[in-house]
Order: structure tokens, then sequence, then C-alpha cells
């Protein structure tokens, strides 16, 4: 199927004509008996891995096997918060990666992913946090990525309905600046990925859920499936909380937890925010969407859970956190709240490499930091699934990391909230 | 507000309580004849269950650890017990 191109030019066309020549974005295909690769979830890390896999590797006999919709997991159900202020140099290489490729992603997609790249303030009320974020400012400076570290006053012009009465319990004494981190519309980035995976010829399958991983003599042969058996000798997992279950058909156990973590939306009111805010103080995090809500979450629920839902005690913290930076958002009325199944690892890293029998690779352990990292997580994913071997920018994050002691620990380098 | 059993204090809230980790690991042994594979499986790898779970807990205000077994999708808690030897 050809893609239809979309332009200014196809917009004013089709408004003309009432809208009635649009296409679906992408097939709604049915499974074959065979391909070169299947990629189990189609959030965006599997659509952007079957794009990748199509475009950078030539690989056209890709499937993507999901058991619901397309994005309706976690990648709808995020905060949107496109960044890469980490501290490690092999974290930075991994979210930069995926803040480039965000960065041409519309046109790449000839989809507009709406990426708004209007900063992102990381605030401390401590000295000590200050010099936690100097720390942090410089670790990003030297992996070359920007980052600088803002004044209180510089915060406070940025940021002026923030709380900074005398009484303020989290008075703003500055932070981390990154001007390029944003947010982008977490929809379009599944659907663009879609919709040119799908014009390349890759099969889209959703609806349907995978039951057993068969292998043979150490490798993988194919899935067994809602639609039957798939047979595949290269099988990609990208499917975030569900992955321990699904590891588990081929007898693989992962450093994983799996975790609830909420996000809340306000009704929408006129512009008020104009960059992403992340309190160390509070835990909670806040931006403005364009439809003028207020997206905002923070740190996981304390209960290891496989609910999409997300408890009380957390909505508590969260909202407390977000009224004490902002007292006036008090007079706001909660539009939603609900939660994702995040896959929790001990040093808050993804592990992305190979895993169990032969040809079987997983993508996975994001925890709550997973829709930054789709571009990056479809491009590294594709390479090794394509090639065999790891992309230098993934090979750290292997699952041997484990066993060989060599963690890298984002939650003591950059006070990632798990 | 969920309401855990701690077997020690019966029914508090879920916040005065900390998951520590997946019940049933044994600590391989001898530690010089331990591979770093089996080491780091004690340490990081889990079962992560949906559904049922058997679980070791602390309740911070008294300081017991204990074992639940819950259901990780309805929330629902199936029992509590203390850890072998001591008292519940």
């Amino acid at each position: 199927m050809t893609m239809q191109r979309y332009s200014g030019l196809s917009l004013v066309r089709e408004g003309l004509r009432g809208h009635r020549g649009w296409r679906p974005a992408w097939r709604k295909a049915t499974p074959a008996a065979a391909y070169d690769a299947v990629i189990v979830g189609g959030g965006g890390h599997g659509l952007a891995t079957a794009y990748y896999l199509a475009r950078q590797h030539n690989m056209r006999r890709v499937a993507v096997l999901e058991k619901g919709w397309i994005g309706g997991g976690n990648t709808g159900r995020n905060t949107t918060v496109v960044r890469s202020n980490y501290f490690y140099p092999e974290s930075v290489a991994l979210y930069d990666l995926s803040l480039r490729l965000f960065e041409g992603l519309s046109r790449e997609l000839n989809f507009n992913v709406m990426l708004s790249q209007r900063g992102m303030l990381i605030a401390a009320h401590t000295p000590m946090q200050m010099e936690i974020c100097a720390r942090i400012a410089n670790a990003m400076q030297l992996n070359g990525v920007d980052g600088s570290l803002l004044s209180a006053k510089e915060a406070r012009r940025r940021l002026p309905l923030l709380n900074n009465t005398a009484d303020a319990r989290f008075a703003c004494m500055g932070g981390i600046w990154q001007g390029r981190a944003g947010v982008a519309r977490h929809d379009a980035v599944a659907w663009g990925y879609a919709r040119a995976a799908s014009a390349l010829g890759v099969d889209i399958v959703e609806g349907c859920t995978v039951t057993d991983l068969l292998t043979e003599g150490g490798a993988v042969t194919g899935v067994e499936t809602s639609h039957g058996t798939i047979r595949a000798d290269r099988i990609g997992l990208a499917a975030a909380g569900a992955t321990p279950g699904l590891a588990a058909l081929a007898g693989v156990r992962l450093p994983i937890h799996a975790y609830a973590l909420q996000a809340f939306v306000s009704e929408p009111v006129k512009p008020i925010l104009d960059t992403v805010l992340l309190y160390l103080g509070t835990g909670t995090y806040v931006s403005q969407s364009d439809k003028g809500e207020l997206v905002f979450g923070g740190g996981l629920d304390r209960v290891p859970s496989y609910g999409q839902r997300g408890n009380l005690p957390m909505q508590e913290t969260v909202i407390s956190g977000l009224l004490e930076m902002f007292p006036a958002f008090a007079q706001l009325k909660l539009l939603r709240q609900w939660a994702g199944v995040v896959d929790v690892v001990p040093d808050s890293s993804p592990v992305i490499g190979p895993a169990g029998p032969e040809g079987l690779y997983i993508n996975c352990g994001w925890g709550t930091g997973g829709f930054k990292a789709i571009p990056a997580g479809g491009w590294l994913l594709a390479h090794l699934m394509a090639t065999g071997a790891h992309h230098e920018i993934s090979r750290p994050f292997d699952l041997s990391r484990f066993a060989e002691g060599r963690l890298i620990d984002e939650a003591a380098g950059s006070g990632i909230a798990h | 507000m969920q309401l855990f059993p701690c077997p020690f204090c019966g029914l508090r809230e879920e916040t005065e309580f900390h998951f520590a980790a997946e019940a049933g690991k044994v600590r391989p042994e001898p530690a010089p004849g331990v591979s770093d594979a089996r080491w780091a499986a004690y340490l990081y790898l889990n079962d992560a269950p949906k559904g049922v779970a058997r679980e070791i807990w602390v309740h911070r205000t008294c300081g017991e650890f204990f074992i639940m077994e819950r259901d990780t999708v309805t929330r629902e808690v199936i029992s509590s017990s203390a850890l072998p030897g001591r008292a519940g």
C-alpha cells in the first residue's frame, strides 16, 4: 500500500472535499504463517523497531503483534515528556540518540508528532540539591548535551506561578535546565511509526495475544498466538510490564518488578506554564498540553501491581506536591487519572539485548521513562534483530550487566524516583 | 487507602508497609563456590507473577518482616503470616 502523504496542501484539498478522501493510516493485517522477524508489543518501541527494521535494514517480512490496540498501553498512558538530562555517559548517549531522532521524526515519518522543545527545569529547593544539580549539569556538558545550571532568579522568571512566598515549603533555588527537552504527542508517535512501517510492508496485527514462545534446539522458531502459529527465527519483545510473563514462556527470568505508575490531567485552561517542570522536593512533574490541560505525575505506587489503576496514597502525594509548587492550581478540577504498568529494574536503566534462546531479543526495563526513549529503543532493537549484534550504544545495557556488576544506576545518578 | 494485615499489629494502612522481595529465594552457599550468575540470579531475578504472588513485606512501624500472599491484579490480600521462627 502506498502511503497517502500528508501536507498543508492535502489538508486544504480534503477540507474543500469534506474530508472524505482520508484513508486509514495503516493496514489492518491478518498474520502470515511466517516472517523474518516478529515483534511482540505494538506500543511505540515495538512499532519503531518494525519501522527501523524495514527502513534501515531493509527487512520487509516483519510483523508486530499487539494483544490490544496500537499505542493502548504505556505509549498512550505517559506524560509525553522527552529529554536527555541523565548522568552517566551510557545513559546520555542512549537518551540523546532518542532526542535527536525525535527532532527529525515528524519529517522522517511525514506525521506531525507535535514535538515542542519548550525546555525543562529540574528544580531544587536546598543548597545540597543545587550541588547535585550542578553535578548533573556538568556531567551533561561533559557528555556533549545541552544542560546548564539555572539561578533562582532565572527559574522564577520562567515559572512566575511558582510558590515563592515567605512560607513556601519548597522555595525554588534554581536547578538544571535543558532547553532541548520538551513534550511530544504520544499517540502521534505510535500512529506515525505504525503508518510508516505499514507503508514499508510491515504487518501490524491488533487483538493478537501471544500465548507461547516456540523453541527448538535452543533457538526460537516462532510464537503461538490467538491467531495461530507464526514462524520466525528472530523475535523481539517490546512489551514493558508484560515482558516478565512473555520471557517466562521461554524460561527466562528478568530483574524486573512490575508497578503501576499514575498520571493525571486537569481541566483545560489558558496558557499558564510554558516549560516542563520536575521538582526534586516533591517528586511531582508537570507540563501544560496544547489543549490547555495540566499533565502531571510523580513516583511509582509502592505496591507491585499489574492493575492499570493506581492507588490513593500516591494520588495524594502527587497532587499535594503539585499544589505546594503552584497553590493557584488548587482551583482546577481533575479531569482524568489513570495508570500504566511499568517494568522497573534495580538500576533504573533499560535492558536491551539477547535473552535466553538464540534469536530472542528484549527491549524492556524502561520503568517510568519509556516514552522519551521510543525512537532509540526501536533503533537499537532493530539493529540487534537485523545484525544479531549490539549497537555500541545498546551494549552497556545488556542483561549481562547484572551478573558482571556493571549497573548503570541512574536512580543514584540523576535522581529518578524509583 | 488499602489496609494490609500485619501478623503482629493487625490491619494497618498500606503506607505503613514496604515491599521487600519475592518470597522463596534461598541464598546460595557457601559464598566462595557461588558463581557470578547464581549470585546475580539470587540478588536480581524475579518471577514478577501476574496474579497470586507470595512476597516478603516489612511493616515499617513495628519493624517486622512477614510473608503476604496477594493478587497483583485485583490487589486482594489472600493471607499474611510471620516468617518462620517468629511468633505472629
